[in-house]
């Protein structure tokens, strides 16, 4: 049973049913506040959807100089795994753990409705129980979804395989090549902008999310955090 | 110390799509500015600070933009400063 940190900005609102995703799964999950610093032993964390202070100056940018947030940055620069989920994967980019940035859906409108996405990497924590090309229905529910990069960025992206998900034949928001999640060169912190969550059982209308919760109590998805956990015994006993 | 004034104008990247430019763009055409060639949007933020000097205020500021104010993945800024009168 893994420990999963569901962090709590205010202004998040997706932060009960990330919890509840997480212990679907198996995980001994909990909450932990934004004025915290401690993650309690965390083996994983999840940075929930909402507006954190209110999508104010730029969605995650106020969020990601959080207290807690140096906590998560150490988690993950230490190897351990990081999920943001759409407000979650806006601040892990504004905080520059993930690369590239969301912008203003290109069609200006929210969008909230299913969408479908292929998952194009099945080698991070939160993707290793689903089949590399299989297509999801998950729902989408953001005004600034937009993920862009530079062409450079993208190109390097595609080429050391760190498009997680895609959407395919519907972009809701004009994302670069369609990215609807990615990961960064450690293949630990990861993003998408859909929410699993809310695709957790059929009475949600569905149940494709639920694998990506399952994904982090599987053994190898968390070798990293294990080793983390083992410095910071090592540094306890010290 | 003086007390300045720092008017910081944000706008997205000049490569990316702007869909609130476009849609004001056309908006403006539909009213019949028909010479309207091009509109972006972008942000105009007002700092007051105080600081030793002109300099230093326009240091300050563009640190603040540097780290917060505009992100540098998909922004970009300008900075201009007014005031400088002794209190």
């Amino acid at each position: 049973m893994k420990r999963v940190a569901v962090i709590v900005f205010p202004g998040s609102n997706c932060d009960a049913d990330t919890l509840v995703a997480a212990r679907d799964a198996g995980s001994d999950a909990y909450f932990v506040w934004h004025r915290d610093t401690d993650l309690r032993q965390a083996d994983v964390v999840i940075l929930p959807g909402g507006f954190s202070y209110g999508d104010y100056l730029r969605s995650g940018a106020i969020a990601r100089f959080s207290k807690v947030m140096a906590a998560v940055t150490a988690h993950a620069r230490a190897g351990g795994p990081v999920l943001g989920i759409c407000n979650g994967f806006q601040i892990l980019c504004e905080a520059g753990l993930l690369p590239g940035g969301l912008m203003r859906n290109a069609g200006l409108r929210f969008v909230s409705r299913p969408v479908r996405v292929r998952v194009e990497q099945t080698d991070t924590p939160f993707t290793c129980s689903y089949e590399r090309g299989e297509v999801l229905q998950l729902p989408v529910a953001h005004g600034d979804g937009r993920y862009v990069v530079d062409a450079r960025t993208a190109a390097e992206l595609e080429a050391s395989d760190r498009v997680v998900w895609r959407y395919v034949r519907d972009n809701p928001n004009g994302s670069t090549r369609d990215i609807a999640g990615v990961t960064n060169a450690g293949r630990n912190v990861v993003g998408i902008m859909p929410h699993p969550e809310r695709a957790n059982a059929p009475a949600l209308g569905g149940q494709d999310g639920a694998r990506v919760f399952h994904s982090m109590e599987a053994r190898h998805a968390t070798q990293h955090a294990v080793d983390v956990r083992a410095v910071d015994d090592r540094q306890l006993r010290v | 110390m003086n007390a300045y004034r720092v008017e910081v104008r944000v706008m997205p990247r000049a490569a990316l799509l702007d869909p609130q430019g476009q849609a004001v763009e056309h908006a403006l055409q539909a009213l019949g500015f028909a010479e309207v060639c091009r509109v972006r949007v972008g942000k105009h933020l007002v700092v007051e600070l105080e600081a030793a000097s002109r300099d230093e205020a326009l240091a300050r500021a563009r640190a603040m933009c540097d780290r917060l104010l505009a992100n540098p993945v998909t922004e970009d800024y300008d900075v201009a400063v007014e005031g400088g009168a002794s209190r």
